[in-house]
């Protein structure tokens, strides 16, 4: 009998692999060995299309560095840092209003509601922010039009706070999916419990909603944060060129200067920042539900 | 139940998501080069000189090309890996399905520079093939999670009974299981489809000298005359992905039904 369950695991196992084969050897060639390539390129130095395959550090040394990338990743990380907070805390309440507070039959309807926008354009939905908080965009044609200023504004465009606005717009619908997943999962019974118990309601919220809901709003921080920081559109359309991000300074070493190594170092770093961080969310949130398990 | 506040602020909300799209027909209808208040009056020009335009019909042949094989490459990978997650246990499962679902958490710009470098190494000449490559990458995610829940969902008894009834595994796949998780293979053709044609990074950076219809828009927009006409075009694309999405919502909504399943609502 144990043989035969044996025998038939591992023959389940030779189905499950040759299934899965097809789609594994896929990534398998098309992205772990890009990736594992692109590390390589990173350990070697050159310019101008000439690569040396000397396997140094010199191009992460110089990436870390130098202030001019510096200044660049720091802009990227305070940009995606930013819209992830932006997008996360106005995502909650509308989460917890189609969890909580809309009938079920009409759940998915708001949530065709909410998606809809997602699944339209990005380049569009971009350029149409530019077309709205430009020097001579509708938002300040607008208020001349009808005279409640004088000039048109300038702190609306051009700046950080633009790209964070048009980031936390492009993603709002992200960060509203994982959230609503949560809340869906959290037995009812547990918040009358707590009421019954003499809790207020903030109060329940507090120490049993919104503990309960972390897993969904760490799922949310990453899907938004890991995709904003990458953002090559943004820095392009609605800074102007002016405010590059990462993602536009993979472009400028790789293609433009051509130097592969250099452009290679600045992606491995920035898949390093994305990891480390993301750690960071997932045991900061193993932290914060820690004492109550 | 009652919660005012928290209705007003969804209402709200929903108005600061749709806002923008909203002016997308107010301007591309209006009468005037420069996009701004107040409107100048009504014309269909934009939309005449869209439709006029060869290089942009050129460009969506191209997106279209790209989008149909996306769409059928990913979901036929998706069911492969699909099937294999939520039916068989083998060793190795978890760090395959995850290098699958990669792409998801990883920004495109890292997937399309990596696959740059490599087919630039390897010679590969740049053309709407390697944009598919990429975007099959990118998209097979999504239909491995999409086709997931609908093999989640069918009933294991289902596919054991066809098989005491003599069926080999190739008829049982065909005969049972592909009618009831079709739904979700056609939902999983949309939506990979519609996230090819809008995708930009990897059209921009692996078409070479071929354009598509995300990398056009994106040249045009250096032209502020060229932008009414884009606003019209980008009317039209928001009718078709909102058409697409529904019938994707559709199919999704008639295979739950059809395995017996309860409706959580939602792609993802």
């Amino acid at each position: 009998m144990a043989r035969s369950t044996s025998a038939l695991g591992r023959s389940e196992a030779r189905s499950g692999l040759l299934m899965i084969s097809p789609t594994a050897l896929y990534a398998v060639l098309l992205l772990a060995a890009p990736l594992a390539t692109v590390v390589i390129y990173s350990l070697a130095t050159g310019g101008r299309g000439v690569i040396t395959w000397d396997f140094s550090l010199a191009n992460y040394v110089e990436v870390w560095t130098g202030p001019v990338y510096r200044a660049i990743m720091l802009r990227s990380l305070i940009v995606a840092l930013s819209v992830t907070v932006v997008t996360v805390v106005i995502a909650y309440p509308i989460a917890y209003f189609v969890s909580f507070h809309v009938a079920p039959s009409k759940k998915s309807l708001w949530l065709f509601l909410i998606t809809i926008p997602f699944w339209t354009s990005y380049l569009i939905r971009v350029f149409l922010w530019k077309v709205i908080l430009g020097y001579n965009g509708v938002i300040n044609s607008g208020l001349l039009g009808i005279g409640i200023i004088d000039e048109p504004l300038t702190w609306i465009n051009y700046n950080v706070g633009a790209l964070v606005v048009t980031l936390a717009h492009a993603y709002a619908p992200f960060a509203i999916l994982p959230i609503f997943v949560a809340l869906e999962k959290i037995d009812r019974s547990l918040l009358e419990a707590g009421q019954d118990l003499g809790e207020s309601k903030l109060r329940t919220f507090w120490r049993v909603t919104l503990p309960l809901s972390m897993g969904g709003v760490i799922a949310a921080v990453l899907i938004v944060f890991i995709p904003t920081i990458g953002d090559y559109v943004t820095p392009d359309l609605i800074g102007g060129g002016k405010l590059p991000m990462i993602a536009n300074m993979m472009e400028v070493q790789m293609l433009k200067i051509n130097n592969k190594p250099l452009g290679s170092a600045i992606a491995v770093s920035a898949m390093l920042i994305v990891a480390l961080l993301s750690l960071a969310f997932v045991l900061v949130n193993r932290r914060f539900l820690g004492p109550a398990r | 139940m009652k919660s005012p506040g928290l209705r007003a602020y969804a209402i709200g909300y929903l108005i600061f998501l749709y806002a923008p799209i909203a002016l997308l027909p107010i301007f591309a209808f209006n009468d005037s080069r420069i996009i701004a208040f107040p409107l100048s009056g009504f014309t269909t020009n934009w939309f005449a000189e869209m439709w006029a335009d060869r290089q942009l019909w050129r460009a969506l042949q191209n997106s279209l090309i790209i989008s149909g094989s996306t769409a059928v490459i990913a979901t036929v990978l998706g069911v492969f890996g699909a099937r294999a997650s939520t039916r068989y246990a083998f060793p190795g499962k978890g760090g395959l399905v995850g290098l699958i679902m990669l792409p998801l958490v990883l920004p495109e710009m890292i997937v399309a520079m990596s696959l740059l470098v490599v087919l630039l190494a390897i010679s590969v000449p740049l053309s709407i093939f390697t944009v598919i490559l990429g975007h099959v990458l990118i998209t097979t995610p999504f239909a491995v999670a999409i086709l997931s829940s609908a093999f989640q969902s069918l009933d294991k008894s289902l596919e054991e009974a066809a098989y005491d009834l003599g069926e080999g595994p190739v008829s049982t796949f065909r005969l049972i299981i592909l009618p009831l998780v079709a739904p979700g293979i056609i939902s999983s053709l949309l939506i990979c489809f519609t996230i090819s044609l809008d995708e930009f990074i990897i059209a921009y950076f692996l078409a070479g000298a071929d354009t598509v219809l995300s990398s056009y828009i994106y040249s045009q927009f250096r032209f502020p005359a060229k932008v009414p006409a884009m606003l019209a075009l980008g009317t039209i694309l928001v009718l078709v992905s909102v058409t697409l999405l529904s019938i994707a919502e559709f199919f999704r909504r008639r295979g739950i039904a059809k395995t017996g399943g309860k409706d959580t609502g939602g792609f993802l």
